[in-house]
């Protein structure tokens, strides 16, 4: 009789096991696992100097997030960002990134914005060899020479010489040709990676350098700096400077009328629209590097949507109203994480690499394709130079004409009023 | 190439830089010099000064300076405010060193946030008629962009100067940072004078305000790069002197303009703050301190 009841309880047991893996077998199985998001992880500036582009850039990232969302998700999944504002302070990224991947267990990574914020992050990267989408490094993977890593500003293979190369080959090309050059910058990473690039150029190009100082970033006024650079009677004047130094720079130039012939180069942060249009008509004649304007030969495919998109969202945030500077790109490097990861079918990092660094991606911002340290394989920093800039009008910097695009050749829009005129 | 009439140019800047640095630091001379209140957040003040200035000008265009001088009344009152909270919570216990220290560089985080969350993190800028130009003597350029705040910085200056040294109030909180019990004794209630005090130091942040937005861009995080600087003015100039802050601050940029000009930039800070250091060796108790 015992012998029975427990074969019996046997049984039962065995069919409640069998019963309870059934009913647990859902939450076991890939197509559950499917309803999980894919997180891509990254700290961005979203206080501190480099902010409004920063906030901008987000904005534009989650724009991304949603068009990809709303078309179904990346393989069948919908994407997540998570992030952390790294303050525009360096000292925060490798904290950012070691908690995204141990904590928050992001799938995929992405930089931030700016050299400054991308550098500190190699490290990391290089250790867990996980691809990382750069936006906006000036030469940031030069002294690491990682493979993983590709970056989608289009300064090109050689960053620090073909960010200035334009600049350099318009002086040159003019009649006669200029003989001196000043070159001055911020004390910070990306300035200095600049300067070090127009030093080689100056010197390619056979012209003597009179100046050559940087000054600290905290600096309030920059009229000592434009009367020693005056003193020294340049012919060209290179500047490598960050928003709040480049319009010091433009005031200080106006105010002690500076006499160079060309002016100009490295100049971030004019290119953002409250600069642009504050600044107003002492931009006129700077020639500056700029990367997508609205000018005819740059009309790439799905910009203008992205754009007005874009622009009803950022009204609101208290950010470039125009978005034409960081935005399109920060929604480019996302495209091309997007587009690999459908391609591969995976979220493997190698195998994402490996298709990044041999396919050339459609995105809002032309045609993309990378070559060495992860740089674009063709550089595309335009010099344009303000042309009939007036004062206190947003709406003229939305059409053609106010940035004449000089350089490279096949993207020319306008031409050059040489020498720079008061 | 450095002629004489580029290192006049250079001392020439420097002052009017200077002048712009004493006005931000004419604040702290007061809070922390003479009331002995260690107010971080006077620089975060001076930024949400010009943000203030910034909005009322887009509204109304009226000439930045003006605007700061209409704000000095709002200023003035917030000041009050913020020390009765600071003596109400701190220094009525005694625990104002330290913990007062604390409570200010929470407000100078709250001031910060509240300005990123009203205005975002781009840089604000003004355009006044005058901005972009400069005046010519001779061979010496002075923009009007700092000109106009070191002549309003001076008028500042000596208004203050007088204020304190003429008028009873204006003694009383030159007393009541000297001895305070013997203030009592003289009928003079020590915590409303220390409350006037310090609505003026804060009303003179407005002021400072309008020039920081005249002069360049700001952003709401700004204020962290002038901590360093004006605390060392108001030390170098001996605490609590309104002349020696002048002085100080003149000093300062005088000396950052001449190496900015004839050593390069990168110099300009390390030498300004050495000469500090070396005045505090020779001369502790500062330029003109007691």
């Amino acid at each position: 009789m015992r012998h029975v009841f427990r074969r019996q309880r046997r049984l039962l047991l065995l069919g409640g096991v069998l019963a309870a893996a059934m009913l647990s077998a859902p939450l076991l199985t890939p197509s559950a696992r499917a309803a999980e998001p894919i997180k891509i992880g990254f700290g961005m500036a979203l206080t501190g100097g480099l902010a409004g582009a920063g906030k901008a850039a987000l904005i534009a990232m989650e724009i991304w997030r949603d068009d990809v969302n709303a078309a179904g998700g990346l393989l069948g999944r919908q994407v997540e960002l998570v992030y952390y504002d790294d303050q525009t302070n360096p000292s925060t990224v490798p904290g950012i990134y070691t908690k995204l991947m141990n904590v928050d267990k992001v799938d995929l990574v992405v930089s931030g914005y700016g050299t400054n914020l991308i550098a500190p992050a190699m490290p990391i990267m290089m250790s867990r060899k996980k691809l990382f989408m750069g936006l906006f490094g000036l030469a940031a993977n030069e002294q690491f020479g990682y493979s993983n890593y590709f970056q989608i500003m289009p300064a090109g293979p050689e960053p620090k010489t073909d960010w200035s190369l334009g600049f350099f080959q318009i002086a040159m090309e003019q009649n006669p040709k200029p003989k001196t050059v000043a070159l001055v910058g911020a004390d910070a990473e990306f300035a200095r990676n600049a300067l070090d690039g127009a030093r080689e150029n100056a010197k390619a190009a056979g012209l003597e350098i009179v100046y050559d100082n940087t000054y600290p970033p905290a600096t309030t006024d920059y009229t000592p700096v434009v009367r020693a650079i005056q003193a020294t009677g340049p012919d060209v004047v290179f500047i490598a400077s960050y928003p709040p130094d480049s319009a010091g720079m433009v005031r200080a130039i106006n105010e002690v009328g500076l006499k160079a012939k060309l002016l100009g180069g490295g100049m971030v942060g004019l290119q953002y629209a409250s600069l642009m249009t504050k600044l107003g008509p002492m931009l006129n004649g700077i020639v500056n590097y700029d990367f997508w304007v609205p000018a005819p030969t740059l009309n790439f495919q799905g910009v203008n949507e992205f754009l007005a998109k874009y622009q009803a969202k950022a009204a609101d945030a208290g950010v470039d109203p125009l978005g034409y500077y960081l935005p399109p790109y920060a929604y480019a490097y996302l495209q091309v994480l997007g587009q690999a990861v459908n391609a591969v079918g995976n979220l493997d990092d190698q195998k994402l690499a490996d298709y990044i660094r041999a396919n050339e991606f459609d995105t809002v911002v032309g045609k993309v394709r990378f070559g060495k340290n992860g740089e674009w394989a063709k550089t595309r920093v335009l010099q344009v130079q303000y042309q009939g800039v007036k004062s206190d009008d947003l709406e003229q910097f939305t059409k053609h004409g106010t940035r004449a695009v000089l350089y490279p050749k096949e993207w020319k829009y306008g031409d050059l009023i040489y020498p720079y005129a008061q | 190439m450095f002629t004489a009439d580029l290192l006049l140019n250079a001392v020439v800047a420097g002052v009017l830089l200077g002048g712009f640095y004493a006005a931000v630091s004419i604040g702290l001379t007061i809070s922390f010099g003479q009331l002995d209140v260690v107010n971080i957040a006077h620089p975060a003040f001076v930024v949400a000064g010009s943000f203030c200035v910034f909005v009322l000008n887009e509204r109304f265009g009226l000439d930045p300076i003006l605007l700061g001088l209409f704000l000095t009344l709002p200023f003035f009152l917030a000041g009050i405010g913020l020390y009765r909270v600071y003596f109400t919570c701190f220094e009525r216990h005694g625990e104002e060193s330290l913990r007062g220290l604390a409570f200010f560089f929470g407000v100078m985080f709250i001031v910060e946030v509240l300005l990123i969350m009203s205005f975002g993190v781009d840089y604000r800028l003004v355009d006044t008629g005058y901005i972009g130009q400069s005046i010519k003597l001779g061979f010496i350029g002075l923009p009007y962009r700092l000109l106009v705040p070191f002549v309003v910085s001076a008028v500042v200056t000596v208004g203050l100067y007088l204020y304190l040294s003429r008028t009873f109030t204006g003694r009383a909180i030159l007393a009541v940072s000297q001895d305070r019990l013997a203030l009592r004794l003289m009928g003079a209630n020590p915590i409303s004078i220390k409350q006037i005090a310090f609505g003026l130091a804060v009303a003179t942040a407005a002021i400072a305000g309008a020039m920081l937005i005249v002069i360049g861009p700001v952003e709401p995080s700004l204020g962290r790069l002038y901590i360093g600087r004006v605390f060392a003015i108001v030390v170098l100039g001996g605490m609590g002197s309104i002349g020696g802050t002048f002085v100080a601050a003149l000093i300062l940029g005088i000396v950052e303009s001449v190496v900015g000009t004839m050593f390069g930039p990168s110099w300009a800070p390390a030498v300004a703050f050495g000469f500090l250091l070396l005045t505090l060796a020779v001369r502790p108790s500062g330029l003109f301190g007691r």
